[in-house]
């Protein structure tokens, strides 16, 4: 083994009390990840801080140009757009995909007939490669007679829907396959968190005879807010960054129609990988990691006082 | 229903089947088919021919594995699938060695500084990927690694919420044990990879499928750090596939298929561990 016994023949490892024998050991088993956390993690991290200061196209070398990034940004209107197309995946994904979690693991949860098999049907859909469901949900929003939903909606006397030619329907319609790809996880979690809940807490309250609506509200919910302040953040985070979906879905116009999908990672992406454009991406990552460092800081603080 | 009178005998003799739970059952039961319809739509129009994608009946008339034949022909599907598997794997093992190594270390060994680099390490959590693309990109246009394996690979090779679950995990391994196997004068790297790494096997598991399945579905990175047709991972393979076809929706979805079939074959034959691991790792992350 390469980080085996460092110099152990030599007389200064033998001079060496255990516990110092210990410590260095300790350090030896940290060398290579404190190089790659520094390198990889740290050091980028600096860098992008850096780089959004500066005017970079990677063709002549980058110079200093203060906050002229964040001005541009802020006075882009495609910034704000895409800002709002961002807090649209958030506000209507999270509460969206926790209320359907919730209640299917709710439910779930008391069901032990094929209990295995119904939980499968709602766990599969989370090992699906987003950006290969990504295209069949977008064959599924297309016209008759090619799009199944359509064609369903049609075989009931509902009118064609345009979906992602729509500059209202698209959002909604790339949110769907993003919301069906995360529940499984979420349903999981959620029975994880009810199972640790002890059944004498149920017992007692059935003695007491409150309704099944009062024990979900008084006993359940409250000792589940460690669960529930797990996922929402963790699909805030999933939402705020979503990309395969809309890079995919929209592959021809990425981020349209009229950039009314565009989300802030697609921003980024089309900055500083299609017109090259690194301080002025690098500025847009920096808000990112704003936005999502204030979300969670605010979601920690609500969940953790209610 | 049909089931309805059953059920309200079934009540009155204090049988446990009521009408209401079957109807709670029959609404999960229908939420799941739905759920499974994306996949169910796509594995049935692959084996569908062009001239019948329009027919949207789910069961296929003359079902036939002809578009697997034409997009496995010309070996670009193949190509994508060894490098995503060769990718998913390496980080894989980098993940499972490193992550552990690093959280038994910070739960098992006492020395100054110990608390620092935990805190370090826990605090790239805050760092969203998107924020080190650039420089990635950078240090891998400098070093060559466009278009290599390492430079798809190299930003996932450690993660601080890998180091963090085996961190928890080291926590619950009584010292005795390896206090027993030091007496025994056995070396701290033996110590930790004979005794105390087959103590924490469920987390190992819980692990390696989210670094797996992270990697295998990745498409941000992949995107971005290759450039040739030949470096492509599956996701990103499929995506450059899916534009080229237009609208050969069947050609796609086989191509979509291709990509999902083999992560759901592993989900049918670990289903079990796999349940777990998400559940461990949800709640210990």
């Amino acid at each position: 083994m390469v980080t085996a016994s460092p110099a152990k023949s030599s007389r200064l490892w033998d001079g060496m009390s255990l516990r110092q024998k210990r410590v260095l050991w300790a350090w030896s088993f940290l060398a290579v990840p404190i190089l790659f956390y520094s390198v990889i993690r740290f050091w980028p991290t600096l860098e992008a801080f850096w780089l959004s200061f500066t005017d970079w196209n990677l063709l002549r070398p980058a110079s200093f140009v203060g906050l002229a990034n964040y001005i541009r940004l802020v006075n882009d209107p495609l910034f704000w757009q895409v800002f709002r197309n961002t807090a649209a995946y958030l506000v209507i994904g999270t509460p969206l995909s926790l209320l359907i979690s919730f209640a299917v693991a709710y439910y779930l949860d008391r069901v032990t007939f094929m209990h295995g098999f119904i939980r499968a049907l709602y766990f599969l859909p989370f090992l699906t490669t987003a950006a290969a469901m990504a295209w069949v949900w977008r064959w599924f929003y297309q016209p008759v007679p090619i799009g199944v939903i359509n064609g369903f909606l049609s075989s009931i006397g509902i009118p064609q829907q345009p979906f992602l030619r729509s500059v209202t329907q698209a959002l909604p319609a790339i949110l769907a396959p993003a919301v069906w790809a995360g529940l499984g996880f979420q349903v999981i979690i959620f029975m994880a968190g009810l199972r640790a809940i002890p059944s004498s807490y149920y017992e007692a309250a059935r003695i007491d005879g409150l309704s099944e609506f009062t024990i979900l509200r008084k006993i359940t919910i409250p000792l589940l807010k460690p669960t529930i302040v797990f996922l929402v953040v963790f699909s805030s985070i999933g939402f705020l960054r979503i990309f395969d979906q809309v890079y995919n879905m929209t592959f021809n116009d990425p981020g349209g129609p009229l950039n009314t999908t565009k989300p802030i990672v697609l921003m980024i992406y089309q900055t500083a990988f299609k017109s090259m454009e690194m301080g002025y991406a690098a500025a847009q990552t920096v808000v990112l990691f704003l936005i999502l460092l204030v979300v969670s800081l605010i979601q920690l603080r609500v969940l953790k006082d209610r | 229903m049909t089931t309805a009178p059953l059920s309200a005998h079934g009540a009155r003799r204090g049988f446990p089947v009521r009408p209401g739970r079957i109807i709670t059952w029959t609404l999960l039961f229908l939420g799941g088919l739905v759920m499974v319809t994306p996949i169910l739509f796509m594995l049935s129009t692959s084996l569908k021919d062009a001239s019948q994608v329009y027919d949207l009946r789910l069961i296929p008339e003359a079902p036939s594995l002809d578009n697997y034949v034409t997009v496995l022909s010309d070996g670009r599907f193949l190509r994508w699938f060894i490098n995503s598997l060769i990718v998913a794997v390496c980080v894989t093992l980098s993940n499972v060695f490193f992550d552990s190594l690093v959280g038994y270390t910070l739960a098992k060994f006492n020395f100054r500084g110990r608390y620092l680099v935990f805190i370090a390490i826990l605090s790239t959590l805050m760092i969203p990927t998107e924020m080190l693309v650039i420089p990635w990109y950078l240090m891998a246009s400098n070093f060559g690694w466009i278009d290599t394996y390492w430079g798809i690979m190299f930003p996932g090779m450690m993660t601080a919420f890998g180091t963090f679950l085996m961190k928890q995990f080291f926590e619950t391994v009584p010292d005795e044990f390896l206090e027993a196997a030091r007496v025994d004068g056995l070396n701290e790297f033996t110590i930790w990879w004979r005794v105390a790494m087959p103590l924490v096997t469920p987390a190992l598991s819980a692990l390696a499928i989210f670094t797996f399945l992270g990697n295998w579905t990745a498409f941000f990175w992949p995107l971005i750090v290759t450039n040739s047709r030949d470096l492509y991972t599956l996701p990103v393979g499929l995506s450059s596939f899916a534009v080229e076809q237009a609208i050969q929706w069947e050609m796609i979805m086989t191509g979509a298929s291709l990509a999902t079939i083999p992560t759901l074959i592993v989900f049918l034959l670990l289903q079990r561990y796999i349940v777990r691991g998400v559940m461990l790792a949800g709640l210990k992350g």
